[in-house]
C-alpha cells in the first residue's frame, strides 16, 4: 500500500508517522508543502505538530497551502486521508471535515495516555478493531476540544461517523474522563463517505511495546486490508 | 558621545576594568566598543569569578569527545553514535517575564546542542520557586511551566524529566535551568573554531530586533526593587522559527559546507563572532548594514548587543554559499553573508562604509578579566537539634505531611503539560528516577536525570556537592544505565560576597571529588552568579544533569511495583541521619543540622552491584532512597503502581522515626521475585554489599507492621491533591 505524509513548516510528528508507516510495510513518501503534485498514494497522512507555529489559529495557515488543493482533490476522488492531531485541525480548516477544535477546557496543553473507545469498526481505518474496544492512546494538544453545530452533531450520530470517544478503562463514557472538554467525548470523526478520519490521539505513538503499547497497530493494519 | 563614569557603570563595568580596556586599546573606546567589552567581560560570558575554580574539575575520560569550552559537551556511546548535551540557566529573565524567560531558556539550550550537529532528542529542566505562599509564586510557576512546555511542545522535542522545588530562598529570584540532549554521528560534530582566511561569515535565522539588549549584563547583576523595569531586556522566543532553523542547519550539515558554526546566544552577534575568531586565532570583519533587522534604524550598538533569538553565525567553505542559501530559503529563513574572516586578529565593524569599531579579539576573550575572589570556608554547623525535646509524632502523620507537601506531591500537573512522547523514542517518561530515550532506529538507549540539593549544599557545601553527583549517578543506575558524564548548572549568589564564593568553591570541591571517584566527568556547564535580591543571596544550588548508557534496551523496570508477594530489599546501610531531612523540615520546620555523610566507596560499590542485578534481569522494580528517606521512597513505589507493601519493623535501629525517615546516602530499594532471590543474595554477598530484606509487596495496603496501614488509593489521593488545589 502506498502512502504519503504532507510536511508543513512546523510539523513535528512527520518522522513519527513515517516510521510507523514504514514499520507497518507501507511504501511511504514525504511531501513538502510547496510541492504542487502528490505522488500516487492510497493513503495521505497529515501529521501532528505545530504547522506554521499555530500562528493565527492552529491549522489555519496550513489549511490554505497549495498542496492542500491536491489533497482535497484526492479526497474527493476517494483517497484515504488520515489527519492526526494538528492534521485533524487542518482537515477541519479545509472543510474536508466539519466541526472545529477549540482550546482545551482547562486552557492547558495536555500530554497523557487516555482511553478511547472504538465507536465504529466498519470503516477502512478501524476494521481490525472490535466494536467498543478500549484503546490506550497518547494525546498531546492545546486545542483538542471538539465542537460542532447541532446539525452536524446529529449527522455524526445518525450516520455513525464518530470514530472514537474518550472513555475510562472499562469503556464508560463520562465527563470525568473527558480530557479536553470535547463535545460528547469525541476524539475522532469521519466524513460522510468515511474515507477521511481526523483524530486527536496519536496512534503512531502506540506501535511499540518498548516505548508504550501496541494499541495503535490495528489502525494501520485495518488500512492494509 | 563622551564615555562618562555613569555610562561605564550602566554597562556593569568596574572602574579598574575600564582602565584596563583603555590600556588594551591604547585609546578610549567609543560607545559601541564599550558595549562590546561589557557584553564580553560580564560574568555570564567571561566566567571571570568562576574560571579559576572550574579549571579544577575533572573533564576528561575515555568516553569524552569534547569537554567544556564548546557550545555543548560531547560523549561517545559506542558505534558511531555521540551524545551532545548541556544545561543552562535562565533565572533572571524568567523572574521578570516567566513565560518568555523559560521559553527562551529552552530555545537557547537547544541551539547549543544542534549547533554541534546533533538532533535534539530530549529536554530536561530544574526549576526552583519561592514559598508557595509568596504572592508571586503561583503566577511564576504557571508562566515557567507553560513557557517550557510551549517551546518544547511546539518544536517537537520531548520534555522527559526534571525537578520542581519550593523554598523561600527563591522568593525573589527563581531558578530556571534547562538541559538539552542531542544525538549526532561521531564523525559529524561541528565546532565553533574558525579556520581559513577570507571565508564567508554568514548570518542565518530570525531577524535582529531590539529585544534582549544587554541581557547577559542583566544576568550579571543582583536584582533590586526596580528589576521589573528590565522587562524590555527579556527576549521573546519563537519555537516555530527555531524548528525551521534546526531542520535547515541539520540539512546543511549533511555535507561539508560548514567550517564553523556558533549560535547567537547571550551577547548575540558579539559573542558569537568573537568566540569563533578567538578559537581560530583569526580576525572577523562584519558589515553591519547587511544584518537583517526587524526594526528600523537600528544602530551598530543595538545590532551587536541584541539578544534576539533563533539566530546563528556560520563560516562557510568557499563556493558553498549558493548551496547553503538554497537550503535556508527553502525553510523561509534569512541567509546573508555579513562579513569575512581576516588575519588581523581584530573584530572590525563597518557600517555605511565607515569603521565604527575595532577591537583586538584577544582583548575581548583571552585578556578578559579573571578574578581570584576571596572566599571563606563554611563554618561547621553545630548539630544542636535535641530530638528528645521535639513533640512526639506518629509515623503515619509524619508521612502524610511529607507526601502532601508541595515539594513531594505528585507533579503530573506539571509533566502533563509537556509533550513527553513526540519523536516516539521515550521508553521511560518522567516520574521515575531517570528518563530513558531510545536512540532512533537502534536498540540502545540513554538515561537522563537532573538533580539538586540546595538544603544540603547550604548546610555543608562540600558534602552537598558530593551528594548531588552521587544522587544523579544513583538515579541513572536505578533505571539500568551506566552513568557516563554530566553537565552542571551552578546557581549561586553574589560572588563578591566571601561566604557565597566559599559556598561556590566548596561545592565545586565536593563535585570534583565525587566525579573523580565515580569516573563521571563534567563535559559542559554554566555558571549563574548574582542570584539574589537586595543583598540576600539564594541557597547555593548547583544542578547536575547526567547521561548514562543502556547498551541494549529492555522494557524499563521503573519504580512502580510489579508483582504481588515479591521481596523488597534495601541496599546500603541505614544509620537514621535526620539532619537536613524532609522529616524535620515538613513536620517541625527545622532547617538546621548537617546533611548525611557521603561515602564514595559505598556509593560506587552499591551502585555497581545494583546495575549488575538490573542488567542480569533479576530486578522487577527499583528506586533510589533520597529526599524523605525509606518510607517516602516506598510510598512512591506504591503510588505509581497497583500494589501495596508490607514492611517489617526495623530490626536494628530502635528509633523507628530515624529508620524510616533518615536520609542516609547510597541506598536503593529493589523488588525481587522469589525465584530470583537466591541469585540476588549470592551476587550481593560476593560483592560484600550490605543489604536487608525489609518486607514484601501485597495487594491494597501500604503497611508497616504495628505502625500504620493505609489503603493504596488513599495514599495516592494524599500525594495528588496539592497542585490541583493550589
Amino acid at each position: 500500500m502506498k502512502s504519503c505524509v504532507i510536511v508543513f513548516p512546523g510539523s513535528n510528528c512527520d518522522r513519527d508517522i513515517a516510521t510507523a508507516l514504514e514499520k507497518m510495510q507501507f511504501k511511504n513518501k514525504m511531501v513538502w508543502h510547496k510541492e504542487t503534485a502528490l505522488p500516487k498514494s492510497d493513503l495521505i497522512v497529515i501529521p501532528g505538530g505545530f504547522s506554521y507555529g499555530d500562528y493565527l489559529r492552529s491549522g489555519a495557515i496550513a489549511g490554505k497551502s497549495i498542496i492542500l488543493d491536491e489533497v482535497i482533490k484526492a479526497a474527493n476522488s476517494g483517497c484515504l486521508i488520515l489527519g492526526i492531531c494538528n492534521g485533524f485541525q487542518i482537515l477541519t480548516e479545509t472543510g474536508l471535515l466539519s466541526g472545529t477544535l477549540l482550546r482545551n477546557k482547562k486552557l492547558k496543553f495536555i500530554n497523557k495516555d487516555v482511553n478511547i473507545k472504538v465507536m465504529n469498526n466498519k470503516t477502512k481505518f478501524s476494521s481490525n478493531y472490535r466494536l467498543n474496544q478500549v484503546l490506550k492512546i497518547n494525546i498531546a494538544h492545546n486545542e483538542g476540544n471538539f465542537f460542532t453545530n447541532e446539525k452536524h452533531r446529529e449527522q455524526l450520530k445518525k450516520e455513525d461517523l464518530i470514530a472514537f470517544k474518550y472513555c475510562d478503562e472499562k469503556g464508560d463514557i463520562s465527563e470525568r474522563v473527558n480530557p479536553n472538554g470535547a463535545m460528547d467525548n469525541i476524539a475522532g470523526i469521519y466524513n460522510s463517505k468515511k474515507n477521511i478520519l481526523g483524530m486527536m490521539p496519536h496512534p503512531e505513538r502506540m506501535i511499540d511495546e518498548m516505548i508504550s503499547n501496541t494499541d495503535g497497530i490495528n489502525l494501520f493494519k485495518s488500512l492494509l486490508n | 558621545m563622551k564615555i562618562t563614569e555613569k555610562i561605564i557603570e550602566k554597562h556593569g563595568l568596574k572602574k579598574e576594568e575600564y582602565e584596563n580596556i583603555k590600556k588594551l586599546l591604547n585609546r578610549n573606546p567609543n560607545l559601541l566598543e564599550l558595549g562590546i567589552f561589557s557584553a564580553m567581560w560580564n560574568e555570564h560570558c567571561s566566567y571571570k569569578s568562576s574560571k579559576i575554580h572550574l579549571k579544577k574539575l575533572p573533564t576528561k575520560g575515555k568516553q569524552v569527545i569534547q569537554g567544556p569550552g564548546e557550545n555543548a559537551g560531547v560523549i561517545d556511546i559506542g558505534d558511531d553514535d555521540a551524545i551532545v548535551f548541556k544545561i543552562e540557566s535562565h533565572n533572571h529573565p524568567s523572574y521578570i517575564e516567566p513565560y518568555q524567560g523559560a521559553s527562551t531558556g529552552v530555545g537557547g539550550i537547544l541551539r547549543d546542542v544542534f549547533t554541534m550537529g546533533a538532533r535534539p532528542i530530549a529536554l530536561l529542566n530544574s526549576i526552583h520557586f519561592g514559598s508557595p505562599s509568596h504572592p508571586k509564586t503561583k503566577s511564576l510557576l504557571n508562566g515557567v511551566v507553560s513557557g517550557i512546555g510551549g517551546y518544547g511542545n511546539c518544536i517537537g522535542i520531548p520534555t522527559v524529566a526534571g525537578e520542581t522545588k519550593f523554598n523561600e530562598t527563591y522568593n525573589e529570584n527563581i531558578l530556571v535551568n534547562a538541559m538539552a540532549v542531542g544525538h549526532a554521528k561521531k564523525n559529524k560534530i561541528f565546532y565553533s573554531k574558525a579556520k581559513g582566511l577570507n571565508k564567508s561569515v554568514v548570518y542565518v535565522g530570525s531577524k535582529t530586533g531590539r529585544d534582549g539588549i544587554h541581557g547577559a549584563s542583566m544576568a550579571s547583576a543582583e536584582f533590586d526593587e526596580n528589576s521589573e523595569e528590565k522587562k524590555p531586556t527579556v527576549q521573546v522566543g519563537d519555537p516555530f522559527t527555531e524548528k525551521l532553523l534546526l531542520e535547515a542547519c541539520l540539512e546543511l550539515m549533511k555535507d561539508d559546507s560548514i567550517i564553523s558554526i556558533q549560535d547567537m546566544g547571550a551577547a548575540g552577534l558579539t559573542s558569537s563572532s568573537v568566540e569563533m575568531a578567538s578559537k581560530g586565532s583569526l580576525g572577523i570583519e562584519l558589515e553591519l548594514d547587511k544584518v537583517p533587522c526587524r526594526e528600523e534604524n537600528m544602530t551598530p550598538y543595538e545590532m551587536m548587543l541584541s539578544e534576539s533569538q533563533e539566530r546563528m553565525l556560520m563560516i562557510l567553505e568557499d563556493g558553498k554559499e549558493k548551496h547553503a542559501k538554497q537550503i535556508f530559503e527553502k525553510w523561509d529563513l534569512d541567509f546573508v553573508i555579513i562579513g569575512k574572516t581576516t588575519n588581523t586578529k581584530k573584530l572590525t565593524l563597518k557600517y555605511k562604509n565607515k569603521i565604527e569599531g575595532e577591537i583586538p579579539i584577544d582583548a575581548l576573550a583571552a585578556n578578559a578579566p579573571i578574578y581570584d575572589r576571596k572566599w571563606s570556608k563554611k563554618k561547621n554547623e553545630k548539630n544542636t537539634i535535641d530530638f528528645k525535646k521535639l513533640k512526639k509524632i506518629k509515623i503515619e502523620d509524619a508521612l502524610i505531611k511529607i507526601l502532601s507537601s508541595p515539594n513531594h506531591s505528585n507533579k503530573s500537573w506539571i509533566t502533563d503539560q509537556y509533550d513527553q512522547m513526540v519523536m516516539c523514542d521515550t521508553a521511560q517518561r518522567s516520574g521515575s528516577d531517570a528518563a530513558i530515550i531510545r536512540i532512533h532506529n537502534k536498540d540502545k538507549a540513554i538515561a537522563v536525570s537532573v538533580d539538586s540539593s540546595a538544603n544540603y549544599c547550604k548546610s555543608h557545601p562540600l558534602t552537598g556537592g558530593k551528594q548531588i553527583v552521587c544522587e544523579n549517578w544513583r538515579n541513572l543506575i536505578t533505571v539500568g544505565a551506566k552513568p557516563l558524564a554530566i553537565t552542571n548548572c551552578l546557581n549561586f549568589g553574589n560572588p563578591e560576597n566571601e561566604d557565597v564564593m566559599g559556598e561556590f568553591a566548596e561545592c565545586l570541591e565536593g563535585i570534583k571529588k565525587a566525579c573523580e571517584f565515580l569516573n563521571y566527568p563534567i563535559v559542559s556547564g554554566n555558571v549563574s552568579f548574582y542570584n539574589g535580591t537586595n543583598k540576600k543571596n539564594i541557597f547555593p544550588t548547583p544542578v547536575i544533569g547526567g547521561v548514562g548508557l543502556i547498551k541494549k534496551i529492555f522494557k524499563p523496570i521503573g519504580h512502580s511495583l510489579k508483582k504481588d508477594k515479591s521481596f523488597l530489599i534495601l541496599i546500603g546501610k541505614t544509620f537514621g541521619h535526620l539532619g537536613q531531612s524532609c522529616f524535620l523540615q515538613e513536620n517541625y520546620s527545622i532547617t538546621e543540622g548537617k546533611p548525611p555523610e557521603v561515602n564514595l566507596t559505598n556509593e560506587k560499590n552499591n551502585g555497581e552491584a545494583v546495575l549488575k542485578l538490573i542488567n542480569e534481569n533479576l530486578i522487577d522494580s527499583a528506586h533510589d532512597v533520597s529526599n524523605g528517606g525509606l518510607l517516602v521512597a516506598l510510598s512512591e513505589m506504591t503510588i505509581s503502581s497497583n500494589l501495596g507493601v508490607k514492611i517489617e519493623k526495623p530490626k536494628k535501629l530502635n528509633n523507628t522515626i530515624e529508620y524510616f525517615f533518615g536520609e542516609d546516602q547510597g541506598r536503593y530499594i529493589l523488588e525481587i521475585g522469589e525465584r530470583n532471590f537466591k541469585k540476588v543474595e549470592k551476587i550481593l554477598k560476593t560483592g560484600n554489599i550490605f543489604y536487608e530484606k525489609i518486607g514484601v509487596t501485597q495487594q491494597e495496603f501500604f503497611e508497616v507492621e504495628g505502625e500504620l496501614k493505609i489503603a493504596k488509593n488513599d495514599l495516592f489521593k494524599i500525594n495528588n491533591q496539592w497542585y490541583n488545589n493550589y
